[in-house]
């Protein structure tokens, strides 16, 4: 018999840390396969390498800090933040880009202002944009997908992928991205014209070969999660439904100065990736649900700003880091309205 | 049915209720030795009435409180009045009765009230204090102060949703004794002055229970006020009186507000059922149905047990293995507490009994970060955001606490529960709670004393300029007087041969000099008014107060006559201030003033003339006579200043204690001079 004094409740649920984090891996799995299936080897070796890098940095720095290191591994988060990574960078980019975009995220993004819990920026987003300021060309050549490679060739080996990964030129692999396309190569012509011209847009069915499957294989991993309750449904929601609007209310009909599509702009790029994998990471998003929704119309609306008006093709990663920017704020003036209160608080109000 | 309205948040943990109500409500063999905590309900412990070696009847009132009487649970013999360790939270011991049974469980002269609604509300009110029955759902919050409410209520809500795991209490009461909690309501709603509904509020996860009452209801006579149920889906927790309120009525309390705001009083099952037993069958609350449960117990169910009967007799009962048992539960698994030893007593409260083996308790795990996953803020039934309060309460940021509105949380435990990094909110809320408790009390006393300094500054400053000006005053009195007297000299006139003419004219300087100011002299006379008015106040109460107690004529004169001798000063201050105020409105103030300045001439002259004959008194006493004489006023006040220090509050305590000591080292001083003067004589 022991009596020990154990503060109420003395029951707890299953869902762990650890198990939410092995959710989000596994919800990760269908996006990890069509882009191998699209684009080859490369996004296998960019997240074993970042999963090596992230899961090292991790360690070496929860051991600088004086904690435990098997405690904190076994949480899973060093893993995740590696693999979103991992999926956010061209297939078959230097070795050294992926470690610098790791590192950077797990050293400086989220341990050194102390760990899990405690970043304010999304440390896969600080990583992704470490490398887009610092190394623009490695970061614009990505590959094109499978049906468009040129008749006889097909994807690098795995020998030749790691090749190019250690250096070699991945020169008959590469192609531009449906957005990089888009903002860069309409001049002048009216989207029908343009879209019929170019074979990335004229096979496809919503925007762009390959990529609106990636994009849709991310969004049912998200609903996975969505169904298992690792997530509510806001931020993700409001962000897809504003970025729609905006595209929507920008849409010319297809002029030559068109803002894009609505189709282009949810399932190209980093869109489903962005709305289900990213903002839904709760450290760095509002709080309450009322926060969410605000958060996620935010990046949504940022999203669209600047991929159209912007000088970068795609917009989710600075987006998604000013949000997390604006999120004490908005968590500020966000507080759900208590039972038996009137009106919700706001969270610096006195109390009377 | 009754329409039924959802909460937000909650949690759907494992129920874990069937392997306790699957038997009819157990008997228990008399326990050797009964021990009843004497502070088992909300406010101050009641007072012992017996003392040790009494033997005591069952049922026999053994401490007497003003909202919640404790009775002997079985015939038997006081063992013992002592600190014995009970199930609190604060794990501290508590007074205890201790009574070593007999073994014939004699009852003492019940007085069953079958007829309740020929007693008035009032008695039947006191009846309910005195029988002991208090609230056995959660907080032992006395039912004669709940259901004594002035407010209009429309509605009575029986609470039996038990939505806690584990606890089958009151289902089993329901599911065996519906008739009778129906007995009841009808006896509560008799209190509550009849309120318009009266509805039970069940979860649908107790079907037996549900028709036992349906049957009850069904069976009871037209003439009884109708009884509706509220039925809705489990969900914890749903039986929290806020929630509950919610629920069955779609409107939501207040923030600190009671529920008897809404017009709605909440009683529980148990307390309902207690209440009955207690009117119509005249027995006060001595026993109450306990859950035990538990894997480590071989064999689980309820048992009506009697207050006081030790857990582990009740454990012993059930076959546990102690091998078994990791965590002894009183309460549920959600907001019970976790008892340190197994030998501690049933109290009202006690409704359930978790022996919980390995697989039945959370795990002891370190906290991780927490990542703000919002688990928690869904599983809030008051719509907090834990993940926020958490995080100011790690950093006690008490004002950001308070804007999340900390002390709207019922310390329910979903958050916990949810909590995928296991941390232990509650606790750090509760923690919270008591800090910023701390801070306010120890404001408010720094407040007090802030004030009581800046008081007592300002009333020495007066003090001084008062004194000043008398000094003043005096002092313009004596020159004239000189003068006075130089001039009569010079006149020739034989001055007489004492200076009475003198001290007179300086009275009647100082009377002027007093009179110069009537808005003093007003502000002195209300002040008077005041003081008098408040000694008034208290004689009458104190005469209420004695009266009420029923003190003979005897015992009533002298406060009657303290009562007129304050009405006859408040009458002459009154009187006094009246004419005050007809002399400001007197169209000649000179003559007014010369009148009342002759007043205190009159009044000067005669004061002179009482301190002469002091004086001259003195002179005749003998040193001894005189010395016992100021003996005794030191004893008199001495007897004072002990009475004072008796009533006193901790603060004046010390003051008074030193003033006390002061004056009984000069009682010594003056009794040894007492004595040197009588060997010399």
């Amino acid at each position: 018999m022991v009596f020990k004094p154990v503060s109420s409740p003395h029951r707890h649920a299953a869902l762990s840390t650890a198990r939410v984090m092995q959710w989000v891996i596994a919800a990760l799995l269908p996006g990890i396969a069509v882009l191998t299936w699209q684009f080859g080897w490369g996004t296998l070796i960019n997240c074993a390498i970042a999963t090596a890098t992230a899961l090292l940095c991790e360690a070496a720095m929860v051991a600088l800090r004086g904690r435990s290191i098997r405690f904190y591994l076994n949480d899973y988060s060093a893993a995740v933040t590696a693999l979103l990574l991992a999926v956010a960078l061209p297939p078959l980019a230097p070795w050294w880009l992926v470690v610098i975009a790791t590192a950077s995220a797990i050293v400086i993004a989220k341990q050194s202002y102390g760990g899990l819990g405690y970043n304010p920026f999304n440390p896969a987003m600080v990583g992704y944009v470490v490398v887009l300021i610092s190394f623009p060309l490695e970061m614009s050549s990505w590959l094109s997908p499978q049906s468009l490679l040129a008749a006889g060739t097909s994807h690098a080996s795995l020998g030749e992928s790691l090749a190019v990964v250690a250096g070699a030129s991945a020169d008959g692999w590469t192609g531009a991205t449906p957005l990089d396309l888009f903002k860069h190569g309409v001049n002048g012509q009216l989207v029908d014209t343009f879209y019929a011209e170019q074979p990335l847009f004229s096979g496809a069915a919503l925007a762009g070969v390959g990529w609106e499957w990636v994009n849709l294989a991310f969004l049912a991993g998200g609903l996975v999660l969505l169904g298992r309750g690792i997530f509510t449904w806001h931020a993700p929601l409001a962000m897809l439904a504003s970025l729609a609007l905006m595209a929507a209310l920008f849409w010319d009909g297809g002029s030559s100065t068109s803002g894009g599509s609505l189709p282009l702009h949810l399932f190209s790029g980093a869109t489903m990736l962005g709305a289900l994998f990213i903002i839904t990471d709760p450290v760095s998003s509002a709080v309450s649900t009322r926060g969410r929704l605000v958060y996620g119309a935010l990046i949504g609306v940022l999203i669209y700003l600047i991929r159209v008006w912007g000088n970068y093709p795609d917009g989710v990663a600075f987006a998604i880091l000013l949000g997390n920017f604006a999120a004490p704020f908005i968590d500020n003036y966000t507080v759900p309205r208590s039972y038996g209160h009137q009106r919700a608080r706001r969270a610096t109000e006195h109390p009377q | 049915m009754r329409k039924v309205w959802e909460t937000p948040g909650g949690i759907h943990p494992a129920e874990n209720k069937h392997q306790s109500v699957g038997r009819p409500i157990g008997q228990l063999a008399l326990p050797e030795q009964l021990v009843i905590a004497l502070n088992q309900h909300a406010g101050p412990a009641a007072e012992p009435q017996v003392a040790v070696g009494q033997t005591v009847l069952k049922g026999e009132r053994i401490a007497r409180s003003g909202a919640a009487a404790l009775h002997a649970p079985s015939s038997g013999t006081v063992v013992a009045i002592e600190q014995r360790p009970v199930a609190h939270p604060s794990g501290l011991p508590a007074e205890c009765i201790v009574i070593a049974c007999d073994g014939r469980d004699q009852w003492a002269e019940r007085q069953p009230l079958a007829d309740y609604r020929s007693v008035d509300r009032q008695r039947l009110l006191d009846t309910v204090a005195e029988r002991g029955v208090a609230g056995m759902g959660g907080a032992g919050f006395p039912t004669a102060i709940k259901l004594a409410t002035d407010r209009p209520i429309t509605m009575l809500i029986v609470n039996a949703t038990e939505c806690e795991p584990y606890i089958t209490a009151d289902d089993a009461l329901l599911r065996e004794r519906a008739d009778e909690l129906l007995t009841g309501v009808d006896i509560a709603s008799y209190l509550l002055g009849d309120p318009a509904e009266r509805v039970v509020g069940i979860e649908d996860n107790k079907p037996e229970a549900i028709a036992a009452l349906r049957a009850a209801i069904a069976a009871r006579g037209a003439d009884h006020a109708p009884v509706e149920l509220a039925i809705f889906p489990t969900k914890y927790p749903s039986g929290g009186e806020r929630q509950l309120i919610q629920i069955i009525t779609g409107q939501e309390l207040a923030s600190g507000a009671l529920p008897a705001e809404l017009g709605i009083v909440c009683q529980n099952v148990g307390t309902l059922y207690a209440l009955k037993r207690a009117i119509v069958d005249g027995e006060p609350l001595i026993s109450r149905v306990t859950t035990v449960t538990g894997r480590a117990c071989a064999v689980n169910g309820n048992y009506d047990t009697l207050i006081g009967t030790p857990i582990s007799a009740l454990l012993a009962h059930n076959r546990l293995a102690p091998e078994r048992l990791a965590r002894l539960i009183m309460g549920g698994p959600m907001m019970g507490i976790a008892l340190p030893s197994s030998e501690l007593p049933i109290i009202k409260t006690s409704n359930c009994l978790i022996a919980a083996d390995d697989t039945e308790v959370a795990a002891e795990q370190p906290a991780q970060p927490c990542i703000r996953c919002g688990l928690c803020a869904e599983a809030c039934p008051a719509s907090l955001l834990p993940q926020q309060l958490f995080w100011h309460a790690q950093s006690q940021q008490h004002d950001k606490l308070e804007a999340h509105n900390l002390f709207d949380c019922i310390e329910c435990g979903a958050c916990s529960y949810v909590c995928p990094s296991n941390i232990p909110l509650v606790q750090y809320f509760r923690a919270g709670k008591g800090e910023i408790r701390q801070q306010r009390a120890d404001k408010a006393k720094s407040d007090f004393a802030r004030e009581r300094f800046e008081l007592r500054q300002q009333r020495l400053e007066q003090q001084e300029r008062d004194k000043q000006a008398k000094r003043e005053a005096r002092k313009l009195a004596a020159e004239q007087a000189k003068a006075a007297q130089a001039a009569s000299q010079a006149s020739g006139d034989e001055a007489p041969a004492n200076s009475a003419a003198a001290m007179i004219a300086a009275a009647q300087a100082r009377a002027a000099a007093r009179l110069a100011s009537p808005e003093q002299q007003r502000e002195k006379l209300e002040r008077a008014i005041a003081s008098s008015r408040a000694r008034l106040e208290r004689a009458d109460a104190n005469l209420a107060a004695a009266s009420a107690e029923g003190a003979d004529a005897e015992a009533l004169k002298p406060l009657l006559a303290g009562q007129a001798a304050a009405a006859q000063k408040l009458a002459q201050a009154e009187q006094k201030l009246a004419a005050l105020a007809e002399a400001d409105s007197a169209a000649s103030p000179a003559t007014e003033s010369t009148a009342s300045a002759d007043a205190e001439l009159d009044a000067a002259g005669r004061a002179i003339a009482k301190a002469r004959q002091a004086a001259a008194e003195r002179e005749a006493l003998s040193p001894a006579a005189l010395l016992d004489r100021d003996i005794a006023a030191l004893d008199k006040r001495l007897t004072k200043l002990r009475d004072k220090l008796v009533a006193a509050d901790d603060d004046q305590r010390e003051l008074l204690a030193a003033s006390l000591a002061k004056l009984e080292a000069k009682q010594q001083a003056l009794h040894s001079q007492r004595e040197a003067v009588a060997d010399g004589v």
